[in-house]
């Protein structure tokens, strides 16, 4: 499809979405080959972030623990490597059942209007009603704290905004010839929209979708950093970030003494979410033709 | 089209959205068991016995549909349940850290939009030039920053580095004393205001000291965001006639730019007000945790984390139907700045 060299030609021309991909493919790297970049010790299991002795004061970068450790030893090395499957795990997941979610209300509403959509927008507005981070924390309090609640908790607050965008796309192309001719041909409504209505409405409604990972990989680590995420030791950005709270300032000699445990986490995070939203700008430019004339 | 029958009928849509949204946080509750529901309005231990009494007096057993009722007219009479984590009514809890919350959002909000347009607006008059390129830039990475990052690191800096320049909290130890003597008479709970109330200089210094940095962690996100908007919203109406004409008439390009200019490009931005205060309501929770801002955010945060359930969803709804308010101010606000949608009677 042409379609596909010029958005590819757009995203090579413009040195920030460059950057953007650059950095996305650094973190693939990183998720991919951490069995092999922090080797996981023994049989525990891999996303436990081992621990060098149980003293509450985290030790700065040494030979052995080249980030150092933070609050109760844990290596901040093996956590921020191993951190990175955890965050690809938790985007991944979120945005792939949201999307699967969006796709299907988002059609149906769409396509069949009528009591159908009315009922399916008054559900939306329910949860478009809360500000997103406070039902979550709600969600994940009321099921318990865990990755898994984290997840769902997501998952619920974001489907409604992809099931809107997608009726909206589906609403588009509704009264299109093309769809008119298939369903005279007698083509079942599921045939008339999986085949004819969604390729044709919900390819930038996806690559947006996609793009979003970043910021629900954010959302998952301020819950995991409001200690509602991961149990304690799972390599995660957001709880290794919420180890360093007590430690922000050492002793009077050496404020910045424990700096590599406040700051290395959350770079990780910086740079994971500035990757996807880097992409997203460019993204937005490309497929709103309204930006692209200026 | 009139602006009451607008604003009638709006009121109307908020009936369905408001009880969709009780209902959705009562079947919340309704996961439990009637003793695990009865416990959230327990006040102490001694009140275990009383498990059978509270279930009773709810209605605890009965179908949905009568618990739902029982449940609303609690809510409307301003029952909320018990927050065990403050040891007081969630009504009361809220009422109690509303204030701190509202400080933050007084010096937040102006600083949001002041530095959103402006920004916006230089960088959409100097298109495609440097400025444009770094505030771009800057506003992407502002947007993906993690605020609760951002504020420890602030801390680091102005809190360790500097040592207890810019502390967190609300107030130092000893203006808190004052505060709370009998000399200081404590109108309105916001700390900078009661301090110019009652003409006490160190205390409003104190105040402002506490207040910097969680303000600006707050701001940050949303900066990014208006400034993103405002440019593109400037950009857009840049490239109207009636600029052309301003231009034609040889007006000055500051004029041009800020008055013919960037008052039609504010519209857009009133518009996505509504998103801005869900951004910080959800910033607040954040924010007021890391700097141990004591306001409904840092309540919020602490409940979560210690199963008090009755608390995290009292203040769920309680930001479920301020949203919804704010959401309909601003809709109202859009038909009055924008003739176009008075006169058009399309508004959905």
């Amino acid at each position: 499809m042409t379609d596909w060299k010029f958005m590819a030609r757009q995203l090579a021309r413009n040195p920030l979405s460059l950057i953007g991909i650059i950095i996305i493919f650094i973190f693939v790297i990183l998720a991919i080959f951490a069995p092999l970049i922090a080797p996981p010790q023994g049989y525990r299991d891999p996303y436990m972030i081992p621990r060098d002795g149980y003293s509450a004061t985290p030790q700065p970068p040494s030979e052995e623990h080249i980030f150092g450790t933070t609050e109760g030893q844990y290596d901040i090395f093996y956590g921020v490597i191993w951190g990175t499957r955890s965050a690809f795990h938790v985007g991944l997941v979120v945005i792939g059942i949201v999307v699967v979610i969006g796709i299907v209300l988002g059609s149906l509403a769409g396509y069949f209007g009528g009591v159908i959509d009315e009922v399916i927008m008054r559900i939306t507005d329910i949860f478009l009603a809360f500000p997103a981070l406070i039902l979550a924390m709600a969600i994940v309090t009321v099921i318990g704290p865990s990755l898994k609640s984290v997840m769902i908790a997501l998952i619920v607050v974001s489907w409604p905004s992809y099931a809107r965008l997608i009726r909206g796309d589906i609403l588009q192309v509704r009264e299109e010839d093309y769809i008119e001719a298939s369903r005279g041909l007698g083509a079942s409504s599921a045939r008339v929209i999986i085949r004819h209505a969604l390729p044709n409405a919900i390819y930038p409604t996806l690559i947006m979708a996609s793009l979003d990972i970043g910021a629900v990989v954010l959302s998952a680590a301020a819950l995991s950093f409001l200690g509602l995420g991961a149990p304690e030791g799972y390599a995660d950005w957001g709880q290794l970030t919420s180890f360093a709270r007590n430690w922000i300032v050492g002793p009077t000699a050496e404020p910045l003494k424990y700096w590599f445990a406040v700051t290395i986490p959350g770079l990780f995070i910086l740079f994971f979410v500035l990757g996807w939203n880097l992409l997203g700008d460019a993204f937005r430019d490309i497929l709103d033709p309204r930006l692209a004339r200026r | 089209m009139e602006l009451r029958s607008y604003i009638i009928r709006r009121l109307l849509l908020l009936i369905p959205v408001l009880f969709g949204v009780t209902v959705f946080i009562f079947g919340i509750t309704m996961l439990f068991s009637p003793i695990e529901r009865a416990s959230l309005y327990i006040r102490s231990a001694r009140q275990m016995g009383d498990i059978p009494a509270i279930i009773a007096t709810y209605g605890l057993d009965q179908p949905f549909w009568v618990q739902y009722g029982t449940w609303i007219s609690q809510v409307f009479h301003g029952n909320l349940g018990w927050s065990s984590v403050v040891n007081m009514p969630v009504w009361d809890a809220i009422w109690n850290f509303l204030p701190a919350t509202l400080e933050l959002a007084i010096f937040a909000t102006p600083l949001i939009i002041l530095m959103g347009v402006f920004l916006g607006t230089r960088a959409a008059a100097h298109k495609d030039r440097p400025l444009d390129h770094v505030t771009r830039v800057g506003a992407i990475a502002g947007w993906s920053l993690p605020t609760f990052w951002l504020g420890l690191m602030l801390l680091m800096v102005f809190y360790g580095l500097f040592r207890g320049l810019l502390p967190p909290d609300r107030l130092s130890f000893p203006m808190n004393l004052l505060v709370n003597s009998a000399d200081f008479v404590r109108y309105t709970r916001i700390n900078t205001i009661d301090a110019i109330l009652n003409l006490n200089g160190p205390v409003l210094l104190d105040a402002l000291r506490h207040l910097i940095l969680p303000v600006i962690t707050l701001s940050v996100v949303n900066v990014a965001f208006i400034m993103r908007l405002m440019r593109s919203s400037m950009l857009e109406s840049l490239g109207k006639g009636y600029i052309l004409t301003a231009r034609a008439k040889g007006l000055s390009e500051r004029v041009v730019v800020n008055k013919h200019a960037r008052r039609n490009a504010l519209i857009p931005v009133i518009t996505v007000s509504g998103y801005v205060f869900a951004a910080m309501a959800n910033g607040v929770v954040i924010t007021e945790t890391i700097f141990t801002f004591k306001g409904i955010g840092w309540w919020a945060a602490l409940a979560a984390t210690r199963l008090d359930i009755a608390g995290v969803l009292g203040f769920a709804l309680f930001n479920a139907v301020l949203f919804v308010l704010v959401n309909l101010v601003v809709d109202i606000l859009y038909t009055r700045v924008d003739p176009r949608v008075r006169l058009g009677g399309v508004m959905q």
